[in-house]
């Protein structure tokens, strides 16, 4: 979990991760392979949600499933219900709610089963059940081998999800540490190496 | 997966978001419309065929401008570019599907509008047809892949609606150029617009090669 104020860099570092800011310095890899060439490997949900409002739910993840080379609509059928849509929902993305196009973000960053999720405030706009579902499809995703970064700042909802936090400020890494019972410990960075 | 496949999906998306929503097609439309109908006002029937070529391209130039702003201020809205960078699809299929989807919709246009200059102009070909045809295609394609072009290159600019105009327009002269001279000869039937033909269809060639080339450094520039 990446924590810090605003402006601390959390959503920048994400964007780096994910392709889209060249750091200033170094090179990303992403299970040994520099991140541009990770692509497919890879899920990204932003604070936007990096969707079409002229397509329907289904019309938008079948477009960039075929981004991804994945022609079938079960994988996205299955995202959309792991979300909690209804993948038969034929209204445009212009006329769902706030928290319905956050969820709608989700399933397109997981459609393809990226070994690395890299979320920006997944939680924010959506309803306290639906937050509570999203954390246990995380869980889940978790539990079958996917990294998650995540940035949020509604850390109950993690009590049992993360394993770690990273704490930035003004964009550098400040602390870390395990997470125990949904709270921050004092990782080594605490003790005097930030 | 084939950059043809990939273009072609682009190309489909592209034109089903326009055929929901229709904001470009209209703008354009409405713009062509109104030069169309001001002009004629302007001009006796029986002496505007030697301005015809300006006229003409004119209206199509700066429908196109607002045309390819449109197309990417789409791709702005909700960061839908962000989840397109992201995934594994290269640039260049989405530089050529947004080149193909303008050039379709442009090439409707000016479908649409041929009735209306020869109702409103009395115009008609004294040269040969099918290269009047030649020259607003190669003309059209020019004007679409360098606007689609300069278009990314300047949508992330405060004053898109401007640079795009100050980008283009300086690159696009010589083949606005050779478009106006060369629909001007096949319209009054005074030479032959073979050499306009030829420079276009290299400028075309030129063009779309360099702007594929280096579209991936222009999506991706910060």
């Amino acid at each position: 979990m990446l924590r810090g104020e605003n402006g601390a860099g959390k959503s920048t570092l994400l964007r780096m991760i994910a392709g889209l800011n060249e750091p200033t310095e170094g090179t990303i890899l992403i299970y040994g392979t520099p991140n541009r060439q990770a692509l497919n490997r890879m899920g990204y949900m932003a604070h936007a949600p990096l969707l079409y409002d002229e397509l329907s739910g289904m019309e938008n993840l079948r477009f960039f499933a075929q981004l991804y080379g994945i022609d079938s609509d079960e994988p996205l059928a299955q995202a959309m219900q792991r979300v909690g849509l209804d993948p038969q929902l034929d209204r445009r993305l212009g006329q769902y709610s706030q928290g319905m196009r956050q969820r709608l973000s989700l399933a397109r960053a997981i459609f393809h089963g990226p070994r690395l999720l890299l979320l920006d405030e997944p939680f924010s706009n959506v309803d306290p059940d639906s937050a509570l579902q999203i954390a246990k499809l995380l869980a889940d995703m978790r539990s079958s081998g996917t990294t998650i970064l995540l940035v949020t700042h509604q850390i109950g909802l993690l009590a049992n999800l993360a394993d770690e936090y990273l704490m930035l400020s003004h964009g550098q890494l400040v602390d870390r540490g395990p997470m125990l019972g949904g709270s921050m410990t004092s990782g080594p960075m605490t003790k005097g190496t930030a | 997966m084939s950059i043809a496949r990939l273009t072609w999906i682009n190309v489909s998306k592209d034109l089903r978001l326009e055929w929901r929503s229709r904001d470009v097609f209209n703008s354009m439309m409405f713009f062509a419309l109104v030069v169309v109908v001001v002009f004629s006002f302007s001009f006796e029937r029986e002496d505007s065929r030697p301005v015809m070529g300006g006229l003409i391209w004119i209206a199509f130039l700066f429908s196109t401008t607002m045309a390819l702003n449109q197309s990417w201020a789409r791709e702005l809205r909700n960061g839908v570019l962000d989840a397109y960078r992201v995934s594994p699809a290269p640039a260049e299929a989405l530089f050529l599907g947004k080149c193909l989807g303008n050039f379709i919709l442009v090439m409707l246009l000016e479908c649409l509008m041929a009735p209306l200059f020869v109702v409103f102009y009395n115009l008609s070909t004294v040269g040969p047809l099918w290269q009047l045809l030649l020259v607003a295609v190669l003309g059209t394609w020019a004007l679409v892949v360098n606007g689609t072009f300069f278009a990314a290159m300047s949508i992330r600019t405060r004053n898109r609606e401007l640079m795009l105009p100050l980008l283009l327009l300086p690159i696009s002269l010589p083949a606005v150029i050779s478009m106006v001279t060369g629909t001007t000869q096949v319209l009054s039937g005074e030479g032959s617009p073979a050499v306009q033909l030829k420079f276009l269809a290299g400028f075309c060639v030129i063009f779309t090669t360099a702007c594929f080339l280096l579209f991936d450094t222009v999506l991706n520039a910060e």
